[in-house]
């Protein structure tokens, strides 16, 4: 089985292809760089995506802090992390960087200020 | 001159503080200049604020930011450095009186101004498209939005645009509210693309899959119908010269348009000057410091050109700087001579226009129509490069030394099968 698509580690945006046999990865081309390759293997076995949104927060510039994953979460896991983050409310002031709250072990950090 | 309105003076004012107005200030200051920035925004950092999806930085900065964590980065630095900046100040006019003498005139909460200035950084970004200009009739209902005003009401007032929701036009913007839509929980029901091919980065495209969202590719929206908010919009599908197919239309019901359909260079106030608009890039016509037709007038971002890489912008606006300083320091840009950057097979713009061959240069362009094992070429002074594929939605770079400029009379650039 090949699986063909393109990478979104960065904006080149390669054409990957990934061979499975057996449910193992015996080949991986198109990529130019190390974390392309880790990516698509990643993206074969257990689809992994950054998740990034917004939660309203009191007393800020704003009515909202942009938030994002500190690092990728499963793809299918990613409705139980929108409906987590739904619930989320927070009291200015936040800092750029700061951690705002933590869902299954995976930080979630604010991207904005307020 | 308005002899009751205060009069500021300084060596440079930046309108726009956006990423390339950011970039454009801060470096005016590391080279010494006494510069002012103005933004009509309450805030700093232009569109990027509500682009919060990561893909920003990596060749600015070598790691991945989202947009807000970009737009403070450079607020932070031009914090640091002790720039002057002005937000909620609108720029209502800027006066060329002669090469050393600009006048901006804005208006902000604590009054109107003018600004003395020798030179001028013009970095007001772009403008979206909207529906009327792609052609869509029907009801005048509420539930039509470009991309952009959508991204504002979500990401920065957490206000849900819509339930169920068409998108016109694959372009970045398009694509990447698809995936905001989709996952706060409104049913993406189709993207509707005019082209043959998605319009937005090949990253971008993914997310289609990720979120099962249907792409018509070849087909266009041509009307929308409701009763006083959007009921249900009808799509056709084009030809290959983009001509509708008759008895190919269907309609999807729908409560939200979303229209992503490109953006325009806003170039208004530099028209007003006489700066010269290239028709291919909709921006000035530009040398290779970024400076306009009108001597002393500099442009850089989406101004200067749609750009897909925030990155690039940051540096545009850096060369506009480094273009100011010498402008001033000399009384003008100076050049042996000047040589004429060209279109060829399959380029659909190109900027900088203008080379002096007095330094290294950057070369932003667009094919026309996508192409594979291509090369890139200058036959001139017999540049050759291999790309893999090349995508109109996909801005190309080049690098080129002085010393090849310097030996052309004339450059054309143009993308050929290898």
């Amino acid at each position: 089985m090949i699986y063909r698509f393109t990478c979104i580690v960065c904006p080149l945006g390669c054409s990957i292809e990934v061979e499975v046999e057996d449910g193992k990865v015996k080949e991986v081309k198109g990529c130019r760089c190390p974390r392309g390759k880790e990516w698509a293997v990643q993206e074969v076995t257990s689809p992994r995506r950054v998740v990034m949104s917004v939660v309203p927060v009191e007393g800020g510039a704003l009515p909202t802090v942009s938030v994002k994953t500190a690092e990728p979460v499963p793809k299918e896991k990613i409705p139980e992390l929108m409906k987590f983050l739904a619930k989320l409310k927070l009291k200015a002031p936040v800092k750029v960087g700061e951690t705002v709250a933590e869902w299954e072990g995976i930080k979630i950090v604010a991207t904005r200020g307020a | 001159m308005f002899p009751e309105i205060p009069m500021l003076s300084y060596d440079v004012v930046v309108v726009g503080g956006g990423p390339a107005g950011m970039a454009a200030a801060i470096r005016a200051k590391e080279l010494g200049l006494k510069v002012l920035l103005l933004d009509e925004n309450d805030y700093l950092g232009g569109i990027l604020p509500q682009c919060i999806h990561p893909g920003f930085g990596l060749h600015y900065y070598r790691e991945e930011l989202t947009g807000p964590e970009f737009a403070s980065r450079l607020a932070k630095r031009l914090v640091e450095l002790g720039v002057e900046y002005r937000t909620a100040a609108r720029v209502l006019e800027i006066k060329n009186y002669s090469d050393l003498e600009k006048v901006v005139i804005f208006t902000s909460p604590s009054g109107a101004y003018q600004v003395w200035a020798k030179a001028v950084i013009y970095a007001a970004g772009a403008r979206e498209r909207h529906a009327f200009e792609i052609g869509i009739v029907g009801d005048r209902v509420s539930g039509i939005y470009t991309a952009g005003e959508a991204q504002t009401l979500m990401d920065l007032y957490g206000i849900m645009p819509g339930k169920e929701i068409v998108i016109v036009g694959s372009g970045d913007v398009g694509l990447i509210m698809a995936r905001r839509f989709a996952l706060e929980g409104a049913k993406v029901k189709a993207v509707v693309e005019l082209m043959p091919y998605p319009g937005g980065l090949a990253r971008n495209v993914m997310i289609l899959k990720d979120f099962n969202i249907p792409l018509y590719l070849s087909h266009k929206v041509v009307e929308v119908r409701g009763k006083g908010r959007v009921e249900r919009v009808k799509v056709v599908r084009v030809d290959e010269n983009l001509n509708e197919i008759p008895g190919s239309e269907f309609w999807i019901e729908a409560d939200t348009l979303i229209i992503s359909a490109g953006l325009v260079p806003s170039v208004k106030k530099l028209k007003k000057i006489g700066v010269e608009i290239d028709p291919a890039t909709g921006g000035p016509v530009v040398n290779d410091r970024l400076e306009t037709s009108v001597p002393g007038i500099f442009v850089a971002g989406n101004s200067l050109l749609i750009n897909d890489l925030v990155d690039y912008v940051a540096e545009q606006g850096e060369l506009a700087a480094e273009g100011a300083k010498e402008f001033i320091e000399n009384g003008g840009i100076e050049s042996r001579k000047w040589v004429k950057v060209e279109k060829g097979e399959n380029v659909r713009l190109i900027a900088p226009h203008y080379l002096s061959g007095d330094r290294d240069v950057y070369l932003y362009l667009r094919v026309s129509k996508p192409m594979e094992d291509v090369e890139l070429r200058i036959p001139e002074i017999g540049k050759r490069m291999k790309l893999p594929v090349v995508k109109p939605a996909e801005m190309l770079r080049i690098k080129l030394k002085a010393e090849e400029i310097r030996k052309a009379e004339r450059l054309t650039v143009e993308v050929v099968k290898a």
